[in-house]
């Protein structure tokens, strides 16, 4: 602990957000430090690395303005904190934790390191609770239950936001409605989207906190504002007892911002120009979902990655796949059937769908339904490649039977517009599609 | 012996204190982080730190610890939940808190807990090195204690009864104390009299594995595939279900939810074969991918380092890790950390020379007092984009004897375990075949190949199939397509989630042996003449006895 703040005068290099300060006498990683820039402003930044007495900073506002004579750069002795209360329920901020939303600041009730700090596995509970989206196809078939990560893929182009704005407001808990947080972080946002985002947020009130970094903002923001996000759900869930859901959209934007920095600090680029620790940065956000045992409270956690050229195996949807409880995919043809939520069944997957579905947590029928529209879905899919081949007039009556299936399925199963669907409702569709094709004996 | 932080690059540290040996253990810092001595050079050391580096300052102070880093091996680690240092996660929690904060030490073993100890030998008696002086009871198993560095001396006195592993458990002539327990340097294999060439099969009692790329005790696995193709859910089946004495599973860096899930299923579930709770033969290590990357590169040897002394004392040790390339990873992180020159996608050149060292310590192994123990490893791995190709499939793949390669499309159709049964392949084959054989069946070889057969026609007939239609195939064909479809849904499909989740060799073969039974005897009536139609009508009542 140093007792006053020291100042430096002794930078000796600059490049991009990155500057070189010498002859510093003691600094640690991770330390907060100020630069007062020659013109008044002053900006944030953190020590990345330390070699001797030269310390490499990372500066988080726009560097435009810099100089190496006059520049003063502050040692505060602190790690980057969240300052955290109960009053950032329904408020709404920027990627640097400062209200953007007309209010005032709010006085913090204490202050937390953003990087927080990994869940003894032992003490982890296992998600088994259901929370209900809203959506048919993800309630049904792709269920998501407290604690999960589940990520949904996208491509550009898809309605990812309308979804996320639907489950914003939709999300809840079957059995108790009190205590359910939305945490919303939005991630390099255009500011279309922003207002999109407001909008839905504005009808909501309250139930929720957001997080909006611009797209115009400095990339290193970019990093902070999921790391806040998650801060803020952690301390609502385990300190105040509340079911968090933390919606980050879009980790591509995220993946991006990681590789500029990675790249200006001269590190060695992985596959597609990412760095190697990908991984673990993308790991350590991700695996802040959980619950406690013992505990009240989890979070859960919804990101949207909007896969590059649509392509799954490309390094920012594969890693989230790697690290994920599951996934949900959405089709670029469905979207074009004018389906909304256009989400491809086939390739999507909740790892923790079979402990949070059955008698007592959904119904008890459930698991018996989506197995079956799964596997008439499926078999309905793959005879459309036949169709195209032989056509429909060359095929048995019980291979129409799937044809249409698979049809009616998309349009009543799959798409329901924005309206919202509770659990009952969705099975009571799946059972009655079945029923109408005269298909499984439930 | 005390230095000071010069400089700090991600998870390594310059240090600049002087003595240090390689792989030495260094406390860093005021919060006494673990770390080790990766490079030393003139003035300063290196020091890779196996927690996070966050906060740490220029000018803190390092201590060498004068030992390299090691695992804590004695009574009390089966059925515990260990770290990647081996901090013990449970005791840490109820001390700690549900969050792991930094620099915290704590012993892995409970010195102060009461074991029961039954000598084997008397008072006076001349011990040989490695000899069992006696035992405790550590649930079902008896712990060996032997006399580790006794060279035929003799027993001055030996306790019988209760007893803690912080007091002797007996002394020799020349006064040394017989310790229930020792530390173990972790990248050090533990010694043994000899190597034994493999013959056995391990029953893993997955169907797919038992009966077309069987595996042996004391051989290597690898199991490849991209996300969601049910890597982590068919170790975890073998780790439930395969025929050993005790089960080392290693979480490395993967997720923390699973850990939680597999924790609690091992507390509930019952081993077929002794009754007794899962737990209770199982050794957990986990470091997930939020925990230290550091930590993570440690935690495969902590484990084996486990495995190997359990296998000393003649069991049959089973070590699976999920995943390994989550391990390479950290090492690559290390690596360029340190700023040396990269190989192929940026993993250090000796990626696969610590890969076939490490894997190397499996085997069946005559131990030091002649009993017979082996280590068998499986290895999932994660290859980024599901591609093959990638340098640590294809490391593993120089040293493994079995490789079950994980299908995304047979995961897409919910084929589990997804095991492609055209690329896999075992190098065990023709011995655990031959075990099988004089075990289970004598027909089990013919079987064998009689199914690799009809699933090879089958996917050559299917593309015909997918021009002209099933219909238009002759009847034969069209009677191969349809026992391939059963040996794929009814036999190599297995769901975990059920009471199939376990078959054992027995069960495998009679299922086999009904559908290609009938499929020969089917065979033999589309020759009589018969339309398949006729045929499968009579399939009936056979195939109501083989679910018999």
């Amino acid at each position: 602990m140093r007792l006053s703040e020291h100042r430096y005068r002794t930078i000796s290099s600059l490049a991009g957000s990155l500057l070189f300060v010498q002859r510093v006498f003691s600094a640690r990683i991770g330390e907060v430090i100020r630069v007062l820039s020659p013109d008044g402003r002053t900006m944030v930044g953190e020590v990345l690395r330390i070699e001797a007495e030269t310390i490499l900073v990372e500066v988080y506002g726009e560097t435009t303005g810099l100089d190496i004579e006059h520049t003063t750069v502050v040692f505060t002795d602190s790690v980057r904190k969240a300052p955290l209360s109960p009053e950032i329920i329904g408020r709404v901020f920027n990627g640097s934790f400062e209200p953007i939303d007309g209010a005032p600041m709010f006085i913090p009730e204490k202050q937390s390191p953003v990087t927080g700090f990994p869940i003894n596995p032992s003490a982890r509970a296992r998600p088994e609770e259901f929370i209900e989206t809203g959506f048919s196809v993800i309630d049904g078939l792709i269920t998501l239950v407290k604690g999960q990560k589940l990520p949904i893929f996208s491509c550009s182009g898809l309605p990812s936001k309308e979804i996320v704005a639907g489950i914003l407001t939709n999300a809840r808990l079957t059995e108790k409605e009190k205590g359910f947080i939305v945490v919303f972080a939005a991630l390099g946002l255009t500011f279309h989207e922003y207002s999109f985002y407001m909008k839905a947020l504005e009808e909501m009130k309250t139930g929720f906190v957001a997080f909006a970094n611009m797209a115009d903002k400095p990339v290193m923001e970019r990093l902070l504002t999921p790391r806040f996000a998650l801060t803020a759900a952690e301390y609502l869930a385990f300190e105040k007892g509340m079911d968090t859901l933390v919606i980050i959209t879009d980790m591509t934007n995220y993946c991006d911002a990681l590789r500029e920095i990675s790249t200006s600090r001269e590190e060695l680029p992985g596959r597609r120009g990412y760095p190697g620790y990908m991984y673990s940065d993308l790991a350590s956000l991700f695996e802040r979902a959980g619950r406690i045992g013992g505990m009240e409270g989890s979070v859960t956690m919804l990101p949207v990655v909007t896969m590059p050229e649509d392509d799954i195996t490309h390094p920012i949807p594969d890693l989230t796949g790697y690290i994920t409880e599951g996934q949900v995919v959405l089709s670029r043809e469905l979207h074009q059937k004018n389906i909304f939520p256009p989400v491809d069944v086939l390739p999507s997957l909740s790892r923790l769908m079979q402990k949070g579905i059955g008698a007592g947590r959904t119904r008890e029928d459930h698991r018996e339904i989506a197995n079956h529209l799964y596997k008439y879905y499926a078999r309905g899919r793959d005879l459309r490649r036949l169709e195209a081949i032989v056509g429909r007039d060359g095929m048995t009556k019980g291979d129409i039977l799937m044809l249409d299936f698979a049809d009616t399925f998309e349009s009543e199963f799959i798409n329901q517009g924005t309206l919202r669907r509770s659990i009952d409702e969705t099975l009571n569709t799946g059972l009655d599609l079945m029923k109408r094709f005269s298909l499984g004996q439930l | 012996m005390t230095g000071k932080i010069r400089g700090i690059s991600g998870p390594t540290v310059q240090v600049d204190l002087k003595g240090l040996k390689l792989y030495e253990r260094v406390y860093v810092g005021h919060a006494m982080l673990t770390g080790e001595v990766v490079r030393l050079e003139e003035n300063r050391a290196i020091v890779q730190v196996y927690e996070n580096t966050h906060g740490l300052g220029i000018g803190e102070p390092v201590k060498g610890a004068g030992t390299p880093l090691t695992v804590r091996l004695g009574a009390g680690i089966i059925s515990g939940m260990f770290d990647g240092l081996q901090r013990p996660l449970e005791r840490l929690k109820d001390e700690m808190g549900p969050f792991i904060s930094k620099g915290t030490e704590m012993s892995a073993l409970d010195d102060t807990r009461k074991w029961r100890f039954f000598p084997l030998r008397e008072k006076g008696a001349e011990i040989a090195p490695g000899e069992n002086i006696g035992f405790i009871e550590e649930g079902a198993f008896k712990h060996f204690i032997t006399g580790r560095n006794a060279s035929n001396k003799k027993l001055s006195s030996i306790v019988d009864g209760d007893i803690s592993l912080d007091q002797p458990f007996g002394e020799f002539d020349d006064g040394e104390e017989i310790m229930g327990c020792h530390e173990w340097p972790i990248r050090v294999p533990r010694p043994y009299r000899r190597k034994i060439s493999s013959s056995q099969a391990l029953v893993t009692g997955q169907r797919s594995i038992d009966f077309l790329f069987p595996f042996a005790r004391g051989g290597t696995a690898i199991l490849p595939g991209g996300f969601g193709t049910g890597k982590t859910v068919l170790e975890q089946s073998i780790a439930k279900f395969a025929d050993v004495d005790i089960v080392v599973y290693v979480g490395c860096g993967e997720r923390g939810n699973e850990m939680a899930e597999m924790i609690s299923e091992f507390q509930t579930l019952k081993d077929p074969r002794t009754g007794r709770q899962l737990m209770e033969r199982t050794i957990l290590v986990v470091n997930t991918s939020n925990m230290p990357v550091a930590a993570r590169e440690a935690s495969i040897y902590t484990a084996v380092s486990m495995a190997e002394y359990y296998r000393d004392m003649g069991y049959h040790v089973l070590f699976l890790a999920d995943s390994i390339s989550r391990w390479a990873e950290a090492l690559r992180e290390i690596s360029s950390s340190l700023e040396e020159m990269p190989a192929e996608e940026g993993y250090p050149t000796y990626l696969a020379s610590r890969l076939s060292g490490f894997i190397e310590r499996a085997g069946v192994v005559e131990t030091m007092n002649g009993a017979i123990g082996s280590l068998s490893m499986i290895l999932s791995v994660s290859p980024p984009g599901g591609d093959f190709t990638e340098p640590v499939t294809q490391a593993c793949l120089r040293t493994s004897g079995v490789f079950l390669m994980l299908d995304t499309s047979l995961a897409h159709r919910r084929h589990f375990p997804a095991i492609n049964w055209f690329q896999s392949y075992s190098l065990y084959a023709k011995d655990a075949i031959g075990y099988y054989r004089v075990q289970v069946s004598a027909e089990w070889e013919k079987l064998h190949y009689s199914c690799k057969e009809i699933l090879q026609k089958e996917e050559s007939l299917r593309e015909i199939a997918e021009i002209v239609g099933i219909e238009g195939l002759q009847d034969s064909d069209r009677l191969l397509m349809r026992t391939a479809e059963m040996i794929r849904s009814d036999f190599l499909s297995q769901n975990s989630y059920t009471g199939d989740a376990f078959s054992t060799p027995e069960k495998t073969c009679a299922i086999i042996k009904g559908i290609i039974g009938f499929h020969d005897y089917a065979v033999g009536k589309l020759k009589d003449g018969l339309t398949l139609e006729k045929v499968l009508r009579l399939e009936d009542p056979l195939k109501e006895q083989i679910v018999k």
